[in-house]
């Protein structure tokens, strides 16, 4: 048997979370449902920010299921991978954005 | 003649495929009835929502494969047509007899499909004849046709003047993912054809001329919403193209032929029937398109729908050719299910229609 933290088989087995908690995880899979349903956005685009949100948490199980969602849902790749840049370019800028705390402690600490 | 070759057809590359049987046998693979392992099988899955059998409910669509020949080979194309496919054409004989049977059971729609329909060489002498009996007639045309050779370049206007109804694949309005399924440069080809076809009013508001397009996944998941793939293909080849369309039908991939190939030269294949079965939806079954129409092959058999026939499954009924058809011994007969008739209860089902239920 493998050691390994991540399985992908694990996926198919996410609606397991009820066993030890069957109301909180009953309600988390309604609400789950009904976040990914059409609204004021579409399934579609909901996909690809579940995508670039799996991207930033770095989630190997939801990239696979929203990799999957997207095309189902008619998004190609090059739209799948704008979204993943959306992704890095929000993560990116979050730490550049700290980098004016460090210029001013900078300047603080510098004669 | 533009040939558009993504593939070879399972005959020319001697697969094992080729044969029914072997496609069959592929299919019953790990189904263990009963014992809540493997595949369940889909009379089993019926029989769990209280469907004792499936039984026809009339005949709204008479759909005819005129003929294997196409110009394109596509990666999933369930029938395994191709440009070597010239021996499987329907006899002008077999057309009349279809005509005869159309004519006298009063059959409303008339579905013509292949290959390349238009490759055949009674198909537009087929077509008229349908138009005077008053039938509305579909032709599914794979687009690339029209501008393959000069001889189908007027295509468009023929279709026009006989007002038929163009179901047209199209699995993506990306060139990439069309191309990669259906060949290279297809997809720019589709493009050309269809604004022929907007150009006779094909798609136009108020024309009365109707041009589908069908969606399928260009690999192996699942369609998603019909409705929001319809959005999203006009909206893009509107702005991309200035193309316009009328319909997209969304259909799920059948676990067959070509497709059956990808599945397992990609190790997908038990990994795309537990899909299936687990999107199993018992409300498509009221809808399915077995119910309601007859396929018939290029040799003149009679199939309960477009899959059976491509696994050589005759209707259970006395008189399986089109020689023999007796509309009262089809109207009671089970219709033949397998494992296949999953990729058609998945989700929100799939038919030659597209979706089945929302």
């Amino acid at each position: 048997m493998k050691k390994q933290y991540f399985n992908p088989d694990d996926l198919k087995k996410f609606g397991d979370i009820t066993e030890h908690q069957k109301e909180l995880g009953e309600k988390f899979f309604e609400y789950y449902g009904s976040v990914f349903k059409d609204g004021a956005l579409t399934m579609r685009e909901k996909s690809l920010i579940a995508l670039a949100v799996a991207h930033t948490i770095q989630c190997p199980y939801c990239i696979d299921a929203f990799t999957t969602g997207s095309l189902e849902n008619g998004s190609d790749e090059e739209e799948m991978m704008e979204a993943v840049h959306v992704a890095a370019a929000i993560r990116g800028g979050a730490s550049l954005v700290f980098s004016v705390q460090m210029m001013d402690h900078a300047k603080k600490m510098s004669m | 003649m533009g040939v558009k070759q993504r593939t070879k057809s399972l005959r020319a590359k001697n697969s094992q495929l080729s044969d029914t049987f072997y496609q069959l046998k592929v299919l019953k693979k790990g189904v263990e009835p009963g014992n809540g392992k493997g595949f369940a099988p889909f009379d089993q899955k019926l029989a769990g929502h209280n469907i004792q059998s499936l039984r026809p409910d009339g005949i709204e669509i008479f759909q005819l494969n005129i003929g294997k020949l196409c110009n394109q080979t596509c990666s999933h194309c369930h029938v395994d047509a191709g440009p070597d496919k010239r021996d499987e054409m329907m006899t002008r004989e077999d057309l009349e007899t279809c005509l005869e049977i159309i004519e006298k059971h009063k059959i409303p729609t008339v579905d013509i499909t292949g290959g390349a329909p238009e490759m055949h060489s009674e198909f537009r002498w087929f077509v008229r004849e349908c138009y005077k009996l008053g039938a509305e007639v579909m032709a599914r045309c794979n687009l690339t046709i029209i501008v393959a050779n000069k001889k189908y370049h007027d295509i468009p206007e023929f279709y026009r003047d006989h007002k038929v109804k163009v179901v047209s694949s199209l699995p993506h309005f990306s060139d990439k993912r069309t191309d990669s399924q259906r060949g290279d440069g297809v997809f720019g080809d589709s493009i050309k054809a269809l604004k022929m076809l907007n150009e006779v009013g094909y798609g136009k508001e108020d024309s009365g001329l109707t041009l589908d397009l069908v969606y399928n996944p260009t690999g192996a998941y699942l369609p998603g919403s019909q409705a929001t793939l319809e959005r999203e293909f006009k909206r893009k080849l509107k702005r991309k193209f200035d193309v316009d369309f009328n319909n997209l039908y969304a259909i799920t991939n059948q676990p067959i032929s070509r497709f059956l190939e990808y599945l397992i030269h990609t190790d997908q294949y038990e990994s795309y029937m537990e899909k299936l079965i687990n999107a199993f939806n018992p409300s498509t079954v009221e809808g399915l398109m077995c119910k309601y129409t007859l396929s018939v092959s290029w040799d003149g058999y009679i199939y309960d729908c477009d899959f059976n026939q491509m696994l050589d499954l005759k209707v259970d009924a006395p008189g399986q050719h089109i020689s023999e058809f007796d509309p009262e011994t089809l109207a009671g007969r089970k219709i033949i299910t397998g494992q296949h008739c999953y990729a058609c209860t998945a989700g929100a089902g799939s038919s030659c229609g597209g979706e089945i239920s929302e």
